[in-house]
């Protein structure tokens, strides 16, 4: 069945550079559909492709079962909230939302209400007669979207809403966000560079690199199961080992050896066979570290021995970076027990690393990763490091 | 230096600068209409003899007919600037440099020059009357070829006259309309620079939020480009509109006797008749009736900005009323 809104193979160049690369990918009605990725590629592009003032070099895009490539702006029933928000400056913010409707010569008395239904939604009544130099970013962010959702568009658009804003007004803007899409039951399409905005308010994301749709899924599904190393390594941190399969003891799992490293088990979900080269990502949350052995040799479960080299103590939880063989390997420890009741570890400890075959996770694509996608301090900081590549 | 001293010595260049050239000559202007002509040319004693002279019939005709005569070409002018400021500024850098040299060029030719040129050009001999003629022949052609009914609809409309042109009266030179059409090619470029300066500095991506709101082109031109930079327009109304007013060279070269305008009586009156007197009343004349509308204006618009508040406090107060209910 097609899709409420549909893009088939949407591409565009801008010269040599290809700015979106055979983009293919649908979205159901009411849903809250994020496009993620690293600044330039692309994202921007295919929404302005999709509000019509860029037009696909090849490609439809379809809403509602109809051919909308061709249509100007101001005949699709498409708004945006840009991501500089563009509000008329010499309109007060009544009549900046009002603005769509009386382009639609709507009669005034259908007007007012409705702007005032708007402005209620977004709790900016008491704000209704400034200008928009007069209120705060986050004002005329709510501002921006009144005045798009006052025209009952089938989908908005959101290119980087909360870009400008600091990070307080950012997180309260998301959940306002959320409530907004729960209260109107519009479709959003909602542009970001930021994992953590995508990851909480999108029902499904799809993450683009250099113009291509890497994987479209929802947001567990793009953490855990990563399509390719791009993926894994932009959303969250992780670890990736290359290695070559060197034995399948049982179905499903499949020794790994990796250079430098060790020979590990993991699951084998995409049926591997010996000698294929394969790239593991683990997750550095799916580690346990512990001065003494773990305890019970569960089956599947990986032990090594590790040499502490960096801590780094967060309260709930502490940042490791150990090394095993020749590699790095990065460590997310929340503290789930009384810390101080467990045996410290220190810096140039010997420890036991652990964890389960199950979670590790083959990527697709085996091309070795840039190691400087690794976080070299802070794992927080992954994402900023992918998004300067 | 407390602030206040500080802005003062900022300002006080500027402000000598307008009181030696501007507001002095213009009471010195004033003072003259109060005082009589002496034959020789000069200003007589002081008296209400200049007043009471002005009063001509002709007088109110001409005024009002320069009103009107600078508005036309202000709006002309700025209708051509408009669309003129915003391709210019819609250009890659590099053109626009060129453009905005391009419209500058004029200026490199004197002014009197120039005008002597449109007089050839617009002469009854030159090619612009001929093809004016024949527009007006083809019209007349049209109104006796067409069915009756229509021609005399047309003839009504005054697009299609039923009667045949005059040569004598329908030259372009020595009319209004060659005075208008000059004037607005001489002001132009300072409609245009104010309005492209202004054009600059606008944000051209609210013309897309104006689309993506439904607006089409020229909706978004007229509600958006044009009020973001009315600043600019402003400026190129007052630019165009006072040289308009104070015109002189262009109705008496290209007006004849069809348009004389009150630069060019207050001419006549202080080199031909030599009543510098006179001729001082008559711009202190031309200057009320320019800057009493224009302060009237202002002082509306300061009204209607506070009657507007209030509604919009009005509204902003039910709103509240209504969102706690
Ligand atoms: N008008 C244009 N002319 C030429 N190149 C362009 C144009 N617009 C975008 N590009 C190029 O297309 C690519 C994608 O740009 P786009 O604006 O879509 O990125 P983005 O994903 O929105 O990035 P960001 O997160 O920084 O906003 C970039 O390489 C950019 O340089
Ligand atoms: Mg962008």
């Amino acid at each position: 069945m097609a899709d409420f809104l549909e893009f088939q193979g949407v591409t565009k160049r801008f010269g040599k550079t290809i700015a979106v690369n055979h983009a293919s990918f649908g979205v159901k009605k009411g849903e809250f559909f994020s496009l993620l990725g690293p600044s330039g590629c692309g994202k921007t592009t295919l929404l302005r492709m999709l509000a019509g003032f860029e037009r696909p070099d090849e490609g439809r895009i379809c809403l509602d079962g109809k051919d909308i490539t061709d249509l100007p702006p101001n005949k699709r029933s498409v708004n945006t909230v840009f991501q500089n928000y563009a509000l008329f400056p010499h309109l007060s913010v009544f009549d900046n939302i009002a603005f769509g409707l009386k382009v639609a010569g709507r009669p005034k008395d259908e007007i007012e209400s409705e702007v005032e239904k708007m402005l209620r939604l977004v709790q900016m009544e008491d704000r209704a007669d400034h200008f928009p130099n007069q209120i705060s970013g986050g004002q005329k962010q709510r501002v921006a979207i009144a005045r798009a959702l006052v025209n009952r568009p089938r989908v908005l658009l959101l290119d980087e809403p909360l870009a400008a804003l600091d990070l307080k007004l950012r997180q309260r803007m998301l959940l306002e966000l959320d409530l907004i899409h729960d209260e109107v039951g519009i479709t959003f399409l909602y542009v970001t560079h930021d994992q953590g905005e995508a990851m909480s308010l999108s029902d499904r994301i799809a993450v683009m690199h250099a113009g291509v749709c890497e994987q479209i899924a929802r947001p567990a599904e793009v953490y855990e199961a990563p399509k390719t190393s791009f993926v894994a390594s932009f959303i969250g941190d992780t670890n990736f080992f290359d290695g070559v399969v060197s034995a399948c003891p049982e179905p499903n799992y499949c020794r790994l050896s990796i250079g430098g490293f060790a020979e590990v088990l993991c699951y084998n979900d995409k049926q591997k066979a010996v000698g294929d080269r394969v790239n593991l990502s683990v997750r550095p949350e799916k580690f346990r570290i512990s001065v003494d052995p773990p305890a019970g040799a569960a089956p599947r479960l990986n032990v090594l021995r590790a040499k502490v080299e960096d801590i780094i103590y967060s309260g709930n939880h502490t940042n490791y970076w150990v090394s095993v063989g020749e590699r790095r390997v990065a460590i997310y420890q929340q503290h789930l027990a009384y810390l101080l009741d467990e045996k410290p570890i220190r810096w140039g400890d010997e420890v036991w690393l652990s964890w389960h075959a199950d979670n590790g996770y083959m990527l697709d694509d085996s091309a070795p990763v840039d190691e400087s996608l690794l976080p070299p301090k802070i794992p927080q900081n992954a994402a900023a490091a992918g998004e300067a590549k | 230096m407390t602030k206040r001293q500080h802005e003062i010595a900022i300002t006080a260049p500027s402000l000598l600068w307008l009181a030696l050239f501007f507001a002095i000559p213009a009471l010195v202007v004033l003072a003259f209409t109060f005082h009589g002509h002496s034959p020789d040319g000069g200003v007589g004693e002081w008296s209400l003899s200049t007043w009471r002279e002005i009063v001509d019939p002709d007088y109110p005709a001409i005024v009002w007919k320069t009103i009107r005569i600078s508005f036309e070409v202000t709006v002309w002018c700025i209708l051509l600037a408009l669309p003129c400021g915003y391709a210019i500024a819609k250009m890659r850098s590099k053109w626009r440099a060129v453009v905005a040299g391009a419209i500058m060029l004029p200026f490199w030719t004197n002014f009197v020059v120039r005008v002597f040129a449109w007089k050839t050009i617009l002469h009854p001999d030159g090619w612009v009357q001929h093809c004016y003629f024949s527009l007006l022949e083809a019209r007349h052609w049209l109104s006796a070829h067409l069915p009756g009914l229509v021609a005399r609809a047309l003839d009504g409309a005054g697009i299609a006259p039923a009667e045949p042109p005059d040569p004598a009266f329908s030259t372009i030179l020595d009319s209004e309309a060659a005075v208008v059409l000059v004037s607005v090619y001489t002001l132009l470029p300072f409609a245009i620079m104010p309005i492209y300066t202004a054009a600059e500095k606008f944000d051209f991506s609210l013309m897309e939020a104006a689309r993506d709101l439904g607006a089409g082109n020229l909706r978004a031109f007229t509600s958006v480009f044009v009020p973001g930079i009315r600043q600019g327009i402003v400026s190129a109304v007052l630019m165009v509109f006072i040289p308009a007013v104070g015109s002189y060279v262009i109705p008496q070269m290209l007006g004849g006797t069809n348009c004389v305008l009150i630069g060019n009586k207050i001419f006549m009156r202080a080199i031909q008749n030599r009543n510098i007197p006179h001729a001082a009343a008559l711009a202190t004349l031309m200057a009320a009736s320019v800057f009493v509308p224009i302060i009237a204006a202002a002082w509306w618009r300061r009204y209607q900005a506070k009657r507007g508040r209030r509604i919009v406090e009005v509204r902003a107060a039910r709103l509240m009323a209504g969102g706690t209910k």
